[in-house]
């Protein structure tokens, strides 16, 4: 009997070796509006990386011999009240939208996910107490809370940065919570202190990468909505300070020769559309290829 | 010579919350007050409907969860005096298998993570080398392949998956292992697989098993001695075989006689069990069985019935067992579920021929 018992292992030697993010990014190539999203998101990050390298003008060199003028072989994207290119100033802004994009969603993931880890975790009145400082700051509109705080800080792309992150990661501390909560009374979290773990390594070993999913969706669509508010902060005058180009900023001076210079809008609306769109785009093609439920 | 794991007075009431304000309405009294020991090497069940409190007993014997009251020995220390570190460290003696493998293994973790998790943390394999050999033999140990090490649990059917789920809870060397319901979730021909592994490594390490299960026909097929719980408290415990010649209680009557029979021709006693388990969150007065027990009489409603050893290690708790028309009605018939068990060796083998066939 025991030649019987401890040989059948013969079904997964035809299994294929692959681990779940090979998976997912498998699942992940075969979505359409997904790699649009993703090829966007690329093309942005390299016009970001090598703007000096791509931009054919200075993007706060002013010129008054071309005030104002529409697109043209010289300036693709036309120019700006101060003669400026627009083209230039678009790819040196998407530095700004970027980095603010990914740098405040880096914040809201660096507090957020610890915080709601130790939440959901812990549970008790750790719970409780963090609990309602979210439900306080999820009650304040997104962008009234990004302004003040950012007002509060003073104008600056970095504070604009602190201020979209800050805003962002209540959204974090709930998501994280919420995965942790379910996590935990799976069978091999229960498993993982049979054998023996400290409650700091089931976290962190047993639940994190379990939860990792849901939150890279949520990141890639909170990149979109930073992307936003930084432009809505730049429009406000409290991002990017100028002369430093931005896409909310340009549409801030855009907006005073809207009639005269359509295409001082027009410009940097498309790019903000189109980074948010691919993001969004992204961060759903996230979603289903990382949903385990997807086949 | 001392029993390797001693419980006494074990009871976990669950509180029972409602309400916006989280108001203490009730208690289940999932287990309430349950008394049994285990040898070293010695397998004993712990057999039950669902809902009689069974996994939580492991879950406590483990201290999984913190009971309301009683006391686990363990190698003669008692377990709930200890502080968390302390505990974690005595977990490298006593381990756990679960019942569904598609839920114990952590699926973004690769199998030798898993198995050399363990030896990490109770410093069991000096070296980055040792953890591996000792990983590729524990795979080895339960049938599967040292290069199995590298894959993810979705790559492994429910029988391998709870091969590994044994070979993690072998990994540090235990004394004692809790199984709850380790093959209920898998095919008949696999069970007979995996109670054959489990039994020639409690052979080979002398492993004490405890072994939660509903299914008597496997029960019978592991266990030195049974201990039935009906609604969290035992009504009998014996060995094995005196268990199934002559049960004495009478939910182990109805248990016994609701194991199927191969024979369609075969007639018996009927004492099927009528109603449903009553909620442990208001268990009847007197004996729980009561509701449900053809032999009822006034003292049963009235007053609880001690679970009394007669000498010989059999114990039941019902006064009235002499009284019962003799078991061997019920239990002639149960014998026969040998030939199922037979039969599901016979399948097993023929199913392990063909995989390896192919």
């Amino acid at each position: 009997m025991t030649a019987t018992t401890l040989s059948p292992a013969t079904a997964a030697t035809d299994a294929r070796e692959e681990n779940p993010w090979g998976r997912a990014w498998r699942r992940l190539r075969r979505r359409k509006g997904a790699m649009v999203g993703l090829v966007i998101v690329l093309l942005f990050v390299l016009l970001a990386v090598a703007a000096p390298l791509v931009a054919p003008y200075d993007p706060i060199a002013t010129s008054w011999s071309a005030v104002r003028k529409a697109p043209s072989w010289a300036h693709w994207l036309g120019t700006d009240e101060v003669g400026r290119d627009v083209l230039s100033r678009i790819i040196w802004g998407a530095r700004a939208s970027l980095s603010a994009g990914l740098v405040s969603v880096g914040i809201a993931l660096a507090f957020g996910v610890p915080l709601g880890l130790l939440a959901g975790y812990a549970g008790g009145w750790v719970d409780a107490l963090l609990s309602r400082i979210v439900d306080a700051m999820l009650a304040i509109p997104f962008l009234i809370l990004a302004i003040a705080l950012a007002a509060f800080l003073g104008p600056s792309l970095s504070n604009a940065m602190i201020a979209i992150g800050v805003t962002a990661t209540p959204v974090f501390i709930r998501l994280t919570r919420g995965q942790t909560i379910a996590a935990k009374v799976e069978d091999y979290v229960e498993a993982a202190r049979a054998v023996g773990n400290p409650h700091w390594r089931i976290a962190l070993r047993h639940v994190l990468p379990n939860i990792v999913p849901p939150l890279l969706v949520q990141a890639s669509l909170a990149i979109a909505g930073a992307i936003i508010a930084e432009a809505a902060l730049s429009f406000l005058g409290l991002g990017q300070q100028p002369p430093a180009p931005s896409w909310g900023s340009m549409l801030n001076s855009a907006q005073r020769f809207i009639a005269q210079a359509p295409w001082m809008a027009f410009w940097p609306g498309v790019a903000i559309f189109l980074a948010v769109l691919s993001f969004n785009l992204l961060g759903d093609g996230l979603r289903d290829a990382l949903d385990p439920r997807h086949k | 010579m001392s029993a390797l794991l001693e419980v006494q007075g074990l009871a976990k009431h669950f509180p029972v919350k409602r309400g916006a304000f989280g108001f203490v309405s009730g208690h289940v009294q999932a287990v309430d007050g349950i008394d049994f020991h285990l040898n070293a090497g010695e397998t004993l069940a712990i057999v039950g409907e669902s809902g009689c409190g069974k996994s939580t007993v492991g879950r406590l014997v483990l201290r999984l969860l913190e009971p309301t009251a009683g006391s686990v020995r363990f190698e003669g220390e008692d377990l709930l005096a200890l502080s968390e570190s302390q505990m974690r460290a005595r977990r490298q003696r006593m381990q756990v298998i679960f019942q569904d493998p598609y839920a114990s293994l952590n699926p973004r973790m690769t199998v030798g993570a898993m198995l050399g998790e363990p030896l990490m943390l109770h410093g069991l394999a000096k070296s980055e080398a040792a953890r591996r050999a000792r990983v590729g033999e524990l795979l080895d140990l339960v049938g599967l392949r040292p290069d199995h090490a590298r894959r993810y649990p979705h790559e492994f059917s429910g029988g391998q998956r709870q091969r590994l789920a044994i070979a993690r809870a072998l990994a540090v060397e235990p004394k004692l292992i809790v199984a709850d319901e380790p093959v209920s979730a898998l095919d008949v021909s696999i069970q007979a697989q995996v109670i054959n592994l489990m039994r020639s490594l409690q052979d080979r390490f002398g492993l004490a098993y405890v072994f939660i299960s509903h299914d008597l026909a496997v029960v019978k097929h592991i266990a030195d001695r049974i201990a039935v719980m009906y609604l969290g408290k035992i009504v009998e415990t014996a060995t094995t075989d005196e268990l199934f010649r002559s049960p004495r209680h009478p939910y182990t009557r109805a248990l016994l006689a609701a194991v199927p029979l191969p024979d369609p021709t075969a007639t018996r006693e009927r004492t099927l069990l009528e109603g449903d388990i009553p909620s442990a969150m208001n268990p009847p007065a007197g004996c729980r069985f009561h509701t449900r027990c053809r032999f009822v009489k006034e003292f049963c409603r009235r007053d609880v019935p001690e679970l009394a050893d007669d000498g010989s290690g059999h114990s039941t708790a019902c006064p009235w067992w002499l009284e019962f028309p003799p078991a061997s009605s019920i239990v002639e018939a149960a014998s026969q579920d040998q030939d199922r068990i037979r039969l599901a060796r016979l399948q097993a083998a023929f199913v392990t021929a063909q995989t390896e066939a192919t």
